[in-house]
């Protein structure tokens, strides 16, 4: 081992005094940073003033959260995945595929009343390892061949919705009863839990992502792949390997999502969660995240996530129809990036 | 002296609280070559956006042309006179020299653009390039040709006033000098140009007049014509520098570092061979794309490589093809990007991250991360290496060009590698950042490190080295004390492979 380094404290130039941008753009550094908390508070007080007493009541609100469960937590994977700079199109068609693996593994276990408990978590296990093969394939397939994230994982939507489709013979597969169903109830059992045990798994998997994010070398890896994948490289890290460990650790979110999916449709359906990458996307960027990589964080997405449950909740009150939500919902998008490009002029 | 063309006058200009520009004073004669140089955040910048209409200054008087002058938007400041010719060049890549230079200004008929070939031709007659086809697409130009294709946008607006900030930082040799043959042209034709350089060499060659900002003021303006390089540093930095290349005595050990043959699959380098010692400053000259990037890069496990042996440390089995950057940096090598924005740093990440992103498994257990022993560890560089930042949670992207490279160095710091390669430490950087990188190079030498820098600016070379080997086309010549070595002796050999 080499003698560290010894640096002699510089003497050619004083130190300047701290240049500070002053106060007035320092505070709106600070609410640009909670900007998709304060966004979401609006929307929240927005209804609470137009919607009926019901809107606000705890009912409701547990409504909302539940809702929010799915794309919350395929979110979470898409985070990891956009802050390194890439993008995954084929969640929606994962967890279609996911759903019809554990209906096919809980009918192995024979035409009974009800699945054993062994068997319900062998069909969620093969849900999750089904996504993390579709993961580790596009991560291989992005890294070894080169071809753009965008380009694999539109093609792996294709295959994963095809493969779900052949497998579940072009049509919803039946399911005996199983403990899985009661993952996403309103009123979950036992009554002291409050909240459906898929909420609280969601918060579980957003404190996980937010902890491996920032604590984690491998999360210090997805940041740094996605600022400068140069840098990253100059830097000894081996890329190719990083972003096929980014693509499998986020599938087996997306594998988890598909089991919440599964509870909520209590059946396997192939055409199940079509178009819902947008909405995952979209909860992403809502939350800070950008398409060029190196932004984004796990509390963003989940607020992302629950701004659209909140629209879609509060409009259905008011009798808004969908139409109006599509767009209402796009403007939002538009807005989120909008003012993400103004946090970006106000640091520079 | 001919009639005064521009005259600023107590240009005052703050961001906030900081002061950017605190009473600035230029005068430009018409048909005037005048050299504005300044360190980086001395205000040139801020100077030169006032200038362009991109910013506003809160007082002070500007004359242009006998008129005041106080463009509201870059577009009116092209219109009054005033060209800007950014170091990063402004044009469309796929346009074709005729529509690029006639962009914004072109004549149509019922919807339909009109030809003005006669008119860029006549723009390019007048710099010296007749046989440039207007139809050519840009995107196929060298960067030297696509700089003359912004400069003869500028005289087809009937420009007064051409302003060239740092034209010759990606240039060779051989193509600055044909830009001075058209800066002379342009003189010629009564066109005066502000020339903003940290090359000295250069601005002392071309420049009828100087002005030195400092601190965001005027600290000196003169006649270039018996000033010297010394006395120009000496009012950018405030106060001599008796020493601008400072020698820390080192001696030099054992071969660290061996290099057989070696061949790099994008047919550079052609089968380079050296041997590095400890505590050695090995300098590499050479023109630029002789290969001298890819050498190193090879070595780095960056650019693939066809053949060759290589030896670090005296082991054997490090055969070069398997090199891989993470090998390297186990093995104790570390690489200094030539190119700090695209590849050396990840600008929109904080500086500590940055710092420790090559040595993270320093700061962590079973990969998890200590944060608050990483912060420490990047604090207490950025206080050696006298980073000018606020904190070290800082975006680097937001700190000037000198500070940003400090951070590149302290992570090859950080990491603590034996063996530095340097590609281009200096560049870009003011004066006084560069002085205290070579103290650093020196300092690094004297503690047993060995640092092969590559440079395309002699003088460094010359000054911090202790020995030195020449690049061209692929081939490195012999590698030999520095005191052997005179700039012609470089000169030949780089240009023609001919060693002496």
């Amino acid at each position: 081992m080499t003698p560290k380094v010894e640096i002699p404290p510089a003497t050619v130039m004083p130190p300047l005094p701290n240049k500070s941008k002053g106060e007035s753009s320092s505070v709106k550094k600070v609410l640009l940073q909670f900007a998709p908390f304060f966004g979401l508070l609006s929307v929240f007080i927005l209804f609470v003033i137009l919607c009926p007493p019901a809107f606000y009541s705890f009912y409701n609100f547990k409504t909302i959260i539940t809702q929010t469960v799915i794309v919350g937590i395929a979110a979470m994977g898409m985070t990891m995945i956009i802050i390194s700079g890439g993008i995954d199109l084929s969640v929606g068609s994962q967890i279609a595929l996911g759903t019809v693996v554990i209906a096919t593994i809980l009918n192995m276990g024979g035409p009974g009343v009800e699945a054993s408990t062994g068997i319900t978590i062998l069909a969620a296990l093969g849900a999750i390892a089904a996504c993390a093969v579709c993961g580790w394939l596009i991560g291989l397939t992005t890294s070894r061949l080169n071809i753009v994230p965008f380009i694999v994982t539109l093609g792996v939507m294709q295959i994963a919705r095809g493969v779900a489709k052949w497998i579940g013979k072009e049509q919803t597969v039946s399911t005996p009863v199983n403990n899985l169903q009661k993952l996403m109830l309103l009123d979950p059992e036992p009554e002291w839990l409050i909240f459906a045990p898929g909420v609280w798994i969601t918060i579980l998997l957003v404190a996980l992502t937010a902890v491996v994010l920032k604590y984690t070398v491998f999360g210090r890896y997805i940041f740094a792949i996605g600022s400068n994948e140069k840098t990253a490289r100059l830097c000894g890290i081996n890329v190719s390997l990083t972003r096929m460990a980014i693509y499998t650790f986020s599938a087996l979110f997306t594998g988890v999502a598909s089991v919440m999916q599964y509870s909520n449709l209590t059946v396997g359906d192939p055409t199940a969660a079509a178009g819902m990458e947008l909405d995952i996307i979209a909860a992403v960027v809502i939350g800070g995240g950008s398409l060029s990589g190196g932004e984004g964080s796990a509390m963003g997405s989940i607020i992302g996530a629950l701004i659209m449950a909140v629209l879609r909740n509060g409009c259905n009150m008011l009798g808004v129809p969908n139409f109006v939500q599509e767009v209402i919902i796009g403007v939002i998008i538009i807005g989120a990036v909008a003012i993400d490009r103004l946090k970006h002029h106000i640091k520079a | 002296m001919p009639d005064t063309l521009l005259k600023l006058t107590n240009i005052i200009k703050t961001f906030g609280p900081v002061k950017a520009l605190g009473g600035v004073q230029l005068e430009v004669a018409q048909g005037e070559i005048h050299a504005l140089i300044g360190e980086n955040g001395a205000g040139k910048s801020t100077l030169m956006k006032i200038l362009s209409g991109a910013e506003k200054p809160d007082s002070g008087e500007i004359m242009f042309d006998g008129k005041p002058y106080h463009p509201q938007n870059p577009a009116e400041g092209r219109l009054s006179g005033i060209a800007m010719i950014y170091q990063e060049l402004n044009l469309a890549p796929h346009l074709t020299i005729e529509e690029n230079i006639t962009l914004g200004i072109e004549k149509s008929k019922l919807g339909f653009a009109k030809s003005q070939k006669t008119l860029v031709q006549e723009a390019l007659r007048i710099l010296g390039q007749p046989d440039l086809d207007p139809s050519t697409p840009v995107n196929t130009l060298s960067i030297a040709k696509q700089q003359l294709v912004e400069i003869a946008r500028a005289l087809v607006l009937d420009t007064k006033l051409v302003i060239l900030d740092e034209p010759t930082s990606s240039l060779t040799a051989a193509d600055t000098q044909a830009l001075f043959e058209v800066i002379a042209r342009l003189k010629a034709k009564g066109i005066a140009v502000i020339y903003i350089s940290h090359f000295l060499e250069e601005v002392q060659q071309i420049c009828d007049r100087f002005t030195v900002l400092r601190d965001g003021q005027t600290v000196g303006t003169g006649s270039m014509a018996g000033t010297s390089i010394q006395q120009l540093i000496e009012q950018m930095v405030g106060r001599s520098l008796e020493d601008m290349y400072p020698h820390i005595p080192h001696t030099l050990g054992e071969p660290v570092l061996e290099v057989q043959a070696l061949q790099g699959k994008s047919a550079l380098p052609r089968s380079a061979s050296f041997t590095l010692h400890r505590g050695e400053i090995l300098g590499i000259s050479g023109l630029v794309g002789a290969g001298r990037t890819e050498m190193i890069r090879c070595l780095f496990g960056l650019d693939k490589v066809a053949n060759g042996k290589v030896t670090i440390m005296g082991r054997k089995d490090l055969q070069a093809h398997y090199l891989r950057p993470e090998k390297a940096l186990d093995s104790g090598l570390d690489l200094l990007s030539e190119n700090r924005k695209e590849e050396g740093l990840a600008v929109n990440l904080p500086i500590f991250t940055n710092i420790t992103l090559s040595a993270l498994k320093r700061v962590s257990r079973f990969g998890w991360l200590n944060l608050a022993q990483e912060k420490q560890q990047a604090d207490e560089w950025c206080t050696k290496m006298n980073v000018k930042c606020r904190d070290s949670r800082q975006e680097v992207g937001a700190l000037s060009g000198g500070n940003q490279q400090k951070v590149s160095i302290a992570r090859l710091l950080n990491h603590n590698s034996d063996i530095f390669f340097m590609d281009e430490p200096t560049r870009g950087i003011d004066v006084g950042s560069k002085a205290e990188i070579y103290r650093l190079i020196q300092t690094l030498a004297s503690q047993g490190k060995s640092i092969v820098m590559i440079s395309s600016y002699l003088p460094e070379l010359l000054g911090i080295c202790d020995t030195l080997a020449v690049m061209h086309r692929g081939e490195l010549s012999a590698v030999k004390p520095i005191s052997t070595w005179t700039d012609h002796d470089i000169m030949l050999y780089a240009t023609s492979g001919v060693a002496v």
